[in-house]
This record gives C-alpha cells, sequence and structure tokens, in this order.
C-alpha cells in the first residue's frame, strides 16, 4: 500500500514530523517497507534543445541530433521521432536514467552502426500522458532558459511503502492508516467533507440481485451520470496516480481508482449506453463466457458472482469488469457501482479462474460494507466536477443490511495476556477513536465493532487493538523460568544425535538435501517403494518426493566429482517417504564413499574403497550407540541398488526380522546411469526407526567388573571350507563350543589358490582360550584343540588344513 | 701394601682412558679373573700375620670396590654411547607428513539446531518432531486458517495430491497441534524441521529449515514471551546485550501477533547482532489464538501461552557470516568443509554453544 505523506494529511491533522509517523505506523503494525523521496531517480531527466537533427546514414526513420543539455558539449543522440527537428525543447535522459514507463535502465548503444549517448523522450515514456507518437515539446517561453536543469521539480513529497497484513483491509485506503496513526495519537482524523451534490431524478437502470444460492452480492450501489466530457485529468488528480507508481487514464478511470486508493471503496464505472435494458447481479451459468478488461476471454463455471445485463455477462463482481460496457474516452453517460462482495465468494472464483487484480485482493479481504454510499458521493461529485454531467439518485439494492457485530469485551482479559495493566478509560479512548462505539457496564465493556473492521470477531482481538496501539513496549521482559516439563530428547532424538555426530567424526561431511528429488533418478533407488509426486513441482527435475537418500547423494556426488575431487565422504541423515499419507516416512543416514584411500601417500600405499570401509563404519557407528557386536548377524541380502556381490545387511539379531542397515558397493550400472566416474563408489544405510530404544542406560551397561589373571594361549587354525561357506558361521560355530574357555576369535588370513581345491577356500584364524578358574595344562589345551576341530568339521564340512 | 695401592693406581689411569667394551672386559679378567691381580691379593690373606692380616683386608676390600664401581659406570658410559650411535642411525624425517586422518563435519543446519536445543533445554523445553508431509487441516485449517482465507496466499505450498488435501509442511507450526491434542497441558516444546515452500530464488528456497516454540499454562503472557526470546537471542548470538523490538503483526493462529527485530550495524562488512541502529527482522511469534487451542481441545479460559516461529537457516547466516542460502542445500564439497562443525563440538548447556 502506498500513499504520500501529503496525501495522508489530507486526513490526518498532525503537527509530527515525517520520521515520527514513520516510526508510529511501524510501532503500531502497519510496516513500512520503504519512505522514499518521490523524485528520486528523475534527476537524471534534463531540459534539452536539439540543436542540429541529421538523417541517419543508415534508416529511414531516424535522425542523430546534437543535443544541448547545458553542457559545453552537446550529446548526440539517435531519435526515431518524427517532431525531433532542430531547435526543439524538449526532456532528455541521459545514459543509467529509468524510463518511468517501463523501467528500462538506458545505456549508452549503438543504433544502426552510430553510437547514441541517452534518449529524447516522449510524454508516454515519462508517464505524463499516453502521446506516444513523438518526443515531448516543451514551450519556449516557459523552457528557453531552463536548458540542463532537471526536468521533474525536485519533489519534496515522500512516498511511504506498507506492508499491509491480510487482517487489515481498512488500511488499503489512506483513511484507514489516517485513522490507526490518530487512535495512537499522533494527529487528528479529519472529517471527510462531502460537497452537497445536486442528484435529479431517479437511476433509469434497472439493478436487481438474485436470490441465488451462495449469492456473492449482498449490496448494490449504482447512480447515473448523464452527459459526461470524459478527459484526461486535471494535473493534481494525474499526480496523484502517478506518485503511486500508477499510470493516469481517464478523468472517470483515474476518480474510481482515486476514491478506492484514498477510502478503500473500490468502484467500477460502466458505459451506461453499452449496457443492455437492466442490470442483473446472479449467479453465472456454467460455460458462460466474457472477455474482460485485461483482454481475455473467460470461461465460467457455474455459480460465480457475475454481474449481467439482457445480453450477458458484463463483468465478474468484485474482480474484473468487461470490455463490453468498459468506458472510453468518448463515453457520455456513466453508471457508477459501489457494491459488496462477500470475500469467500470472490477468492472461490478468482482462484478457480486465476485472477488478480486489485479490487479482488481487496474484496477477498473485506470492503467496508457501509462505504456504498460514501464511495458514490466522493465519485459522483469528482466526476461532476471535472466531467460535468448529471446525476441521478442513488440506487441501492441489498439483501443483507451488515448491521454492527457486537461483542463484550472483559477488561480484565487484557492484562491476563499481555501481563501490564491499561486504565478503562485508556482503553476506551483507543477503542473509540479506532471507530468503536463503546458503553461500559461494571467490567465489561459493549462493543460495536465498526463495519470496516471484519477482522475482528471476538474478546482476543480487542486485546490486540489496545496493545498495538499502547505499545509492543510497555510490555514486561519477564525472566524465564527453567520448570523442565519432560526430558528435552527422547530416546529416538538422542539416537539420531548420537548417530550423527558418530558417522561425522569417521571422516564423513554431512549434509542437508531436498527431501525432493529427480524421478528419474529416484527410480534407480526406489526399490518396491510408492513413487509419490509433488503436484505442483518447483521444477520437473525435483518432481518426487525421495524415496532413498542416494538419490540426492549420488547427484551431489557426481557434481563434486566434476569439481575435480576424487576422493568424497558424504552423509545425510534425513527423511526418506514410503507413502503420500503423513508419518509415512523413516529416517535414514545415508552415506556414500568414492575413490582411493591413501591416494598420494608417501608411507602408505593406495587402494581403492571398498565394501569392508563402509562395513567398518557401520558397525563402528553402531556399536558406539551401544548395540552389542557379539549378537549381530550380517547376511549377504540387500537392495538392488548394490553390487550383489559386494554388499550385505546387518541385524541387531539373529532372530531380527528387518536388517537396521545396508553396505556394500553401489551398483556399476547406477554408476553408469548417473555418468559417475569414479574408481570405487561405496556406501551405507542405517534405519534409525528399526534401531530401537535402548532399554538399558548407560549404568546398567556398566555390569560386574569379571576378568581372568590365568594364563591364556593361543592356537591357530586353518580350515578347507566351501567357496561360499561364511566366516560368519565358522565364528559362531567354534565361539560356541565353549563360551567360557574361547575368549576370542580372530581371522587372519584367507587363501584361495594353490594346494586348495577349487572350490573351496582356507580360513585361518587365531583363538583365545582362557580359563576364568585356573592354569590351563597341555593336556585341556589338547582336549579343546581337538574339539574345535571335530566339531567344525562336523558343522561346517570342513577339513583342517595339515 | 704398596703393592696393591700400585694396583689400584695403575688401573684407574687405565680405567680413564677411552675403552671400548673388549679392553674393558681384559680389565675385568685382569683384575677379577681367576688368577686377576685382586684374586691374587686375596689369596694372599691366608699368608699374613694376624696384626697386618685385618688391615690389608680392610685396604684389599675398599680397593677392589673402587675399582669395581669404576668398571661398572665405565660399562654404563660405554652402553649408553653404544645405543646413542645405534639410534642415531635410526633417525627418520619426522617433517614428513603424518599419516592420514579424516575429519568428517556436521552441516550447519544440524550445528544450529542443536545450539537452539541446547539453549531451550536450559529453560525447560523438550523437543518435538512431525511428518513432513501433512494434511491441509493440521498445516492450515486447525491453525485458524481456513480455506478461504487470504493467509493462505502467503504460503506457497506444494501439493502431494490433487485434491490439495496432501500438502509438504509450510511451517513448523502444525507440530504444534499434533503435540497439543496427543497430550495434556501444561506444554512446554520447540520443534525444529523441514519445510518447504514453492519459492526459489536467491533468497528463497523450496525447502528450508523452522523452530517452533509453544509454551502453554495457565498464567504464561506476552511478556513470559519476551523474556524467553530474549533469553534466546542473546544465548544464540553468544551475547551479553541485545537490542530487540516487538512489532505488532498478523498470523492467524496468534493473537495478539508480533513480529521482532534485533539490532544490528555493519563494521567492515560484517553483519555485527546487538548493535547499531538497524534493524532485522528474525521470527514471528504471539499468543496463541483461541480458536487454535479449541482445534485442539484445549479449554482457552483454563489456559493460554505463546506461540514463536524462527528460521533456522537464517539465524546460522546471521551468526557465521554465510551469504548465501542456497549455498546450504548445494553440498558443494568445499563449502561443507568450509561452513561444517567437528562433530566433537556439541552444544551443551554444561560446556556452551561453542569454544
Amino acid at each position: 500500500m502506498k500513499f504520500t505523506i501529503g496525501w495522508l494529511k489530507e486526513h490526518l491533522d498532525t503537527q509530527k514530523k515525517d520520521n515520527e509517523l514513520i516510526e508510529k505506523l511501524t510501532d503500531i503494525g502497519l510496516e513500512v517497507e520503504s519512505f522514499e523521496n518521490l523524485s528520486s531517480g528523475l534527476d537524471s531527466f534534463k531540459v534539452a534543445k536539439i540543436i542540429n537533427a541529421e538523417q541517419h546514414p543508415n534508416a529511414d526513420r531516424l535522425r542523430i541530433c546534437d543535443v544541448d543539455i547545458g553542457l559545453d558539449d552537446t550529446v548526440k543522440v539517435v531519435c526515431g521521432a518524427p517532431n525531433a527537428k532542430k531547435d526543439l525543447l524538449t526532456v532528455y535522459a541521459g545514459p543509467g536514467s529509468i524510463i518511468p514507463k517501463n523501467n528500462m535502465k538506458l545505456s549508452v548503444s549503438k543504433i544502426r552502426g552510430v553510437t547514441s549517448y541517452g534518449m529524447l523522450c516522449s510524454e508516454s515514456e515519462l508517464n505524463l500522458s499516453n502521446e506516444s507518437e513523438g518526443i515531448t515539446e516543451l514551450t519556449t517561453s516557459k523552457y528557453s532558459d531552463k536548458i540542463g536543469k532537471n526536468f521533474f521539480q525536485s519533489n519534496t513529497e515522500k512516498v511511504v511503502d506498507l506492508s499491509i497484513t491480510p487482517n487489515r483491509p481498512d488500511c488499503l485506503g489512506v483513511k484507514g492508516i489516517a485513522r490507526d496513526l490518530a487512535a495512537a495519537g499522533v494527529g487528528k482524523l479529519k472529517k471527510i467533507s462531502l460537497k452537497n451534490i445536486k442528484k435529479n431524478g431517479s437511476q433509469k437502470i434497472k439493478v436487481s440481485i438474485t436470490k441465488d444460492k451462495n449469492q456473492g452480492c449482498t449490496v448494490f450501489g449504482s447512480c447515473l451520470i448523464e452527459g459526461v466530457t470524459n478527459k484526461e485529468s486535471p494535473q493534481w488528480l494525474k499526480e496523484k496516480i502517478i506518485s503511486l507508481g500508477q499510470k493516469p487514464i481517464s478523468a472517470v478511470v483515474d476518480i474510481t481508482n482515486y476514491v478506492m486508493l484514498d477510502l478503500n471503496r473500490p468502484l467500477h464505472a460502466y458505459d451506461a449506453d453499452k449496457i443492455d435494458k437492466e442490470i442483473i447481479v446472479r449467479n453465472s451459468k456454467k460455460g458462460e463466457t466474457f472477455e474482460a478488461l485485461d483482454n481475455k476471454e473467460y470461461k465460467l463455471d457455474g455459480d460465480m458472482c457475475v454481474i449481467s445485463d439482457k445480453s450477458g455477462v458484463l463483468g465478474l463482481g468484485g474482480i474484473i469488469g468487461g470490455t463490453r460496457s468498459g468506458t472510453e474516452i468518448n463515453t457520455k453517460n456513466i453508471l457508477l457501482e459501489s457494491a459488496y462482495f462477500i470475500p469467500r465468494s470472490i477468492r472461490k472464483t478468482s482462484k478457480l479462474l486465476n485472477i488478480d487484480t486489485d479490487a479482488k485482493f481487496r474484496f477477498e479481504r473485506g470492503i467496508d460494507p457501509q462505504s456504498i454510499e460514501l464511495g458514490l458521493s466522493k465519485a459522483a461529485e469528482l466526476i461532476s466536477e471535472i466531467c460535468g454531467g448529471k446525476i441521478s439518485n442513488f440506487d441501492i439494492q441489498q439483501t443483507d443490511k451488515h448491521e454492527k457485530n457486537k461483542i463484550k469485551f472483559n477488561v480484565s482479559l487484557f492484562e491476563k495476556i499481555t501481563g501490564f495493566k491499561v486504565n478503562d478509560n485508556e482503553i476506551i479512548k483507543i477503542l473509540t477513536d479506532l471507530g468503536f462505539e463503546v458503553s461500559k457496564e461494571k467490567f465489561e465493556l459493549d462493543l460495536k465493532i465498526p463495519t470496516w473492521r471484519p477482522d475482528i470477531t471476538q474478546p482476543i482481538d480487542i486485546v490486540e487493538e489496545i496493545v498495538r496501539i499502547k505499545g509492543y513496549e510497555n510490555i514486561k521482559t519477564l525472566q524465564p523460568e527453567k520448570t523442565k516439563i519432560k526430558d528435552t530428547l527422547n530416546a529416538q532424538q538422542k539416537l539420531f544425535h548420537f548417530l550423527q555426530r558418530s558417522v561425522a567424526s569417521k571422516g564423513y561431511f554431512e549434509t542437508v538435501t531436498w527431501s525432493f528429488t529427480d524421478s528419474k533418478i529416484n527410480k534407480l533407488f526406489r526399490e518396491n517403494l510408492k513413487e509419490i509426486k509433488i503436484v505442483n513441482p518447483i521444477s520437473s527435475e525435483l518432481d518426487v518426493l525421495r524415496n532413498s537418500i542416494f538419490t540426492n547423494l549420488t547427484f551431489y556426488l557426481k557434481k563434486n566429482l566434476d569439481r575435480g575431487f576424487k576422493d568424497i565422504s558424504l552423509f545425510e541423515i534425513g527423511p526418506i517417504f514410503k507413502g503420500s499419507k503423513p508419518g509415512e516416512q523413516s529416517t535414514i543416514i545415508g552415506a556414500i564413499k568414492s575413490g582411493k584411500v591413501s591416494r598420494l601417500n608417501w608411507n602408505e600405499k593406495d587402494r581403492i574403497v571398498d565394501v569392508f570401509d563402509v562395513k567398518k563404519d557401520v558397525i563402528q557407528t553402531l556399536v558406539e550407540a551401544g548395540y552389542d557386536r557379539q549378537s549381530f548377524f550380517v547376511r549377504d541380502k540387500s537392495p538392488s541398488y548394490y553390487h550383489p556381490g559386494k554388499s550385505g545387511s546387518v541385524y541387531l539379531d539373529k532372530d531380527e526380522i528387518d536388517p537396521v542397515a545396508y553396505f556394500g558397493e553401489i551398483h556399476p550400472n547406477i554408476l553408469k546411469k548417473l555418468d559417475i566416474k569414479t574408481e570405487g563408489l561405496v556406501g551405507f544405510e542405517i534405519y534409525i526407526d528399526y534401531l530401537g530404544e535402548h532399554k538399558t542406560k548407560l549404568k546398567d551397561l556398566k555390569t560386574n567388573f569379571e576378568y581372568s589373571d590365568y594364563q591364556k594361549s593361543e592356537r591357530d587354525f586353518a580350515f578347507v571350507v566351501d567357496k561360499n561357506f561364511k566366516a560368519q558361521d565358522l565364528i559362531e560355530i567354534i565361539s560356541s563350543i565353549d563360551k567360557n574357555l574361547i575368549r576370542s576369535i580372530k581371522i587372519f588370513d584367507i587363501y584361495e589358490g594353490e594346494n586348495i581345491p577349487e572350490d573351496k577356500k582356507s580360513i585361518a584364524l587365531n583363538v583365545t582360550i582362557q580359563s576364568s578358574e585356573k592354569t590351563l595344562e597341555e593336556s585341556d589345551l589338547e582336549k579343546i584343540n581337538k574339539l574345535i576341530i571335530s566339531t567344525v568339521e562336523t558343522k561346517s564340512g570342513a577339513k583342517i588344513r595339515s | 701394601m704398596s703393592d696393591i695401592k700400585k694396583i689400584k693406581d695403575d688401573y684407574l689411569n687405565k680405567l680413564n682412558n677411552d675403552l671400548n667394551i673388549e679392553s674393558l672386559n681384559q680389565i675385568k679378567t685382569e683384575l677379577f679373573g681367576k688368577n686377576g691381580k685382586i684374586s691374587n691379593s686375596f689369596k694372599k690373606l691366608g699368608s699374613l700375620p694376624n696384626d697386618e692380616r685385618k688391615k690389608f683386608a680392610s685396604d684389599l676390600n675398599s680397593i677392589k670396590n673402587e675399582l669395581q664401581d669404576k668398571i661398572n659406570s665405565k660399562l654404563q658410559e660405554i652402553e649408553t654411547k653404544e645405543i646413542n650411535s645405534k639410534l642415531e642411525n635410526e633417525k627418520v624425517d619426522v617433517t614428513l607428513p603424518e599419516r592420514e586422518f579424516s575429519r568428517g563435519k556436521i552441516h550447519p543446519v544440524s550445528q544450529v539446531i542443536d545450539e537452539i536445543s541446547s539453549i531451550f533445554s536450559e529453560i525447560g523445553f523438550s523437543v518435538e518432531e512431525g511428518p513432513d508431509i501433512e494434511n491441509e487441516h493440521y498445516n492450515f485449517t486447525a491453525l485458524n486458517t481456513p480455506d478461504n482465507h487470504p493467509a493462505r496466499d502467503m504460503h506457497d505450498t506444494f501439493y502431494i495430491d490433487n485434491n490439495k488435501e496432501l500438502l509438504l509442511r509450510t511451517h513448523t507450526s502444525p507440530v504444534q497441534v499434533r503435540t497439543m491434542l496427543n497430550g495434556k497441558p501444561p506444554f512446554k516444546i520447540i520443534a525444529p524441521g523441514r519445510t518447504y515452500r514453492s519459492d526459489s530464488d536467491q533468497t528463497h528456497s523450496p525447502m528450508f529449515h523452522q523452530v517452533e516454540g509453544l509454551h502453554i499454562d495457565k498464567d504464561i503472557n506476552m511478556g513470559h514471551l519476551k523474556g524467553c526470546l530474549n533469553y534466546f537471542i542473546k544465548s544464540f548470538f553468544e551475547v551479553d546485550k541485545i537490542k530487540m523490538r516487538f512489532r505488532p503483526s498478523h498470523f492467524p493462529f496468534t493473537e495478539p501477533s508480533a513480529e521482532v527485530d534485533i539490532g544490528y550495524e555493519i563494521k567492515d562488512g560484517k553483519i555485527v547482532i546487538g548493535e547499531g541502529d538497524k534493524w532485522l527482522e528474525i521470527l514471528g511469534c504471539g499468543m496463541v489464538h483461541p480458536n487454535v487451542l479449541k482445534n485442539v481441545k484445549v479449554n482457552p479460559d483454563k489456559y493460554q501461552g505463546y506461540a514463536f516461529g524462527i528460521g533456522i537457516d537464517r539465524l546460522g547466516m546471521l551468526k557465521y557470516g554465510i551469504n548465501d542460502l542456497r549455498a546450504f542445500f548445494e553440498t558443494d564439497y568445499r563449502w561443507l568443509n568450509h561452513f561444517g562443525f567437528d562433530p566433537l563440538d556439541v552444544p551443551s548447556n554444561y560446556r556452551g554453544l561453542s569454544r
């Protein structure tokens, strides 16, 4: 919402300085976006004289002008205007100027091979009129001694731009803003003085509002003004319109706009001669069409509020008028409309048709239904003053009286909510200044709400009115109390937090990527999850919610590889989506690692990252988080985006149904499809939701400290087993032989090749044996030795290697 | 007598020379070997008269001890020398690079969320979360933003279905609704998380992060709101004083509503929070609207309180001097390395937010 300080003062009697007014606006909730000089940026437009104009060598219709702009040397400007002749006084805009009409910034440019320094402007380009045929012609008498001077008078008038929240339609008019400021004590609201206009005869065009279901119009006021001469607006009106960054069109249109900006009272002017017999405000029929003032043809749905005549739709009430009945410069008779449309109806129609107009914006927020006559009077007065004409009596059709709503306000609520006290008299004054009718009864105020405040419906709204006018600085700052209702983090959140830092501590960079992704990448990682489309994606490359974190990780990995990085470790902890309903999501850690370990290292041989790198990271992370490594179980099943032979899944226990993690090499096909070029790419995923709560606290994890000081012995074994026999099974067989004696088992070699049958491999392991009761004798050791060999051979079909 | 004195003097003399281990052993044998000079002297003892024997024995013992001590110390000296010369040959260039270590990083958004959680934990808030996909009711209607409310236009919403019933939450406020529906007052929560709006340019990103705050009890008023936010902002920016301004504003789910500005100035091209005469808007807040409380089955005549919503990414940008919001989500390895945090830097109540 823009307005000038001068305009504000037409409604507000105040001695306050501009800055005080500006500060007050922000303090009462009318946020000032900018406060600038009206003429800022217009200093580069100079009065200039064409000294010489000659034909452009390469273009018939262009001339090269030498222009005197008050400097020692003239400047060369290429100009296409037919009236650009020697000795003409005109307006020159130098390079860097911004043309008011189209906000284009000028620069030095070559036009058909001749350099032009700036531009000579038409009235249209300067937003002075619609004249665009030639450049501005200034009268010699007035301007001959002003060459080189600023064309626009340096205007000290300042424009305020407010950001008005959707609850305050009343402040979409200058008067409403003045009312708020007056209530806040920086001046007095002036009464609108209406000249006593002469009204003659009845409004001859019949108006009716039909009783359709959900009729969107409740009041339709109109008056007929006959015999007008529509013309350019007078200077004062043009300036007002221009000051708000709009363009003057004609007196009739400018006046309706002016009344709208001044009083937030939208009006519509019809060319009365183009109306077929009568005005009918009704619901549209499905399929009806009309051409709107934005020159678009709209096809209507049923039940939209339209203004129509005998021939069809004239316009969409409160949203946009139609071309068929629009006023033009030669319009003689005008029908002026001032109506009330129900916000819900406006919003529904404009959304369906995707129309956004100034009128729609206002009606949707709620126009004062009691401002019908004021709007007609103000506009009729101005039209007859500027364009002449005979004004008819006002015709007001209405189906709802729109009486003021009432509420009871218990003053104690104010202190209860804000924490400070304002005395009753002050409360009454504030509310009265805002337009409420107040009567006091004991502890309650009986309030009649002004009709321009559709946002106020209950006592809490009254608290807000009082506190914002009184000033938020009066609210005390109370020390926060530290009472805790429950633990800051629950178990799952603690786990999230722990795992996040645990993974990072293994050299991974945490990233945060979109929850959405490219469906083309997503399908590589989707498995059997449902694709979840976004109806209105920001771009076609971000059209689905991600089913896996690897979608975005691989995408950004590629970007970093393209930047020249090779050894990259990335992870993200966040949601993946399994369904389109709230809650159908899981929290996952996804991590990937590319390239080599120890690349270009002077003392360690480099190697490509492999499945055991990520297996280590997964297992270590889980162990750090407090899960028992001894009960983990690894299977060689994993989603299809992993290398089928070099990946696995981790279960917290052999009996668990769902794995808590996957790890492995990423499938080479995926690298190919995504055009990822790296020596190796491995990754892992941890499903936090499957990890489940720790039932034990740290103090419970610390069980009795038991240890043995008896001598321990180590024995090495090598078993020849089938090639696909799992090392995990071998360890399990051995460890379950005697849990008391067998303390640890370490695999130190895997061998295939010479001396080993082709379908076999040799697993060499070291077993530590120790008793907690005695020092084992050679015979004891021999016994367990034999037991290990015989058990393994029986259970696994292995052979001890001799 | 003079014999043994001579032996002593001779050998002490020899032992003072620069000896290697072999010549030292040679001396040892000459003195204490089977036929060594000292050993032989002891053999003489028996043939001496009683009165001389005692003194001779005493002298001989002291000479023996003296020589033995000398030999031992000489032996140590030689050993040390040999070790030193051996170690000298093992010298490596310690200026060569250490073995490779890798250092991970925590994303600034995560760090800031942890900082916020730590600060609010101190004053008794707990952390709640909610789903990213919401239904229209929790995101809007229950928050006093019915379908025909123009405030919905301020949220450019991503929809998941054509009926516009399922959407990506446009703010973290639905967590308020879920928390209150699932529990009984009092409520004292913050809810950090991802939020989405279909807006994308230099200063808007289609996904960003918000933290919602909610405190509902019998007598929580706007003074508590001011106190809470004042404490939070001071703690977060790690400054003693903060200039804050509460401005009336409008949100459908709070009434009265406010926007909060903090004072700042630009010093050497960097934003300094807390001083200066410029204002920066950082959050929206207000007293929870009675309609919202009714919608979640909390009696507004008995309970009241405040709610606030803060942009997490923006807080991080201000605190850590990050200029570009979009960079948060672009996974540039260099950016993550530069703006990321060491995983050991865990913000906590007792050791503070940062070093």
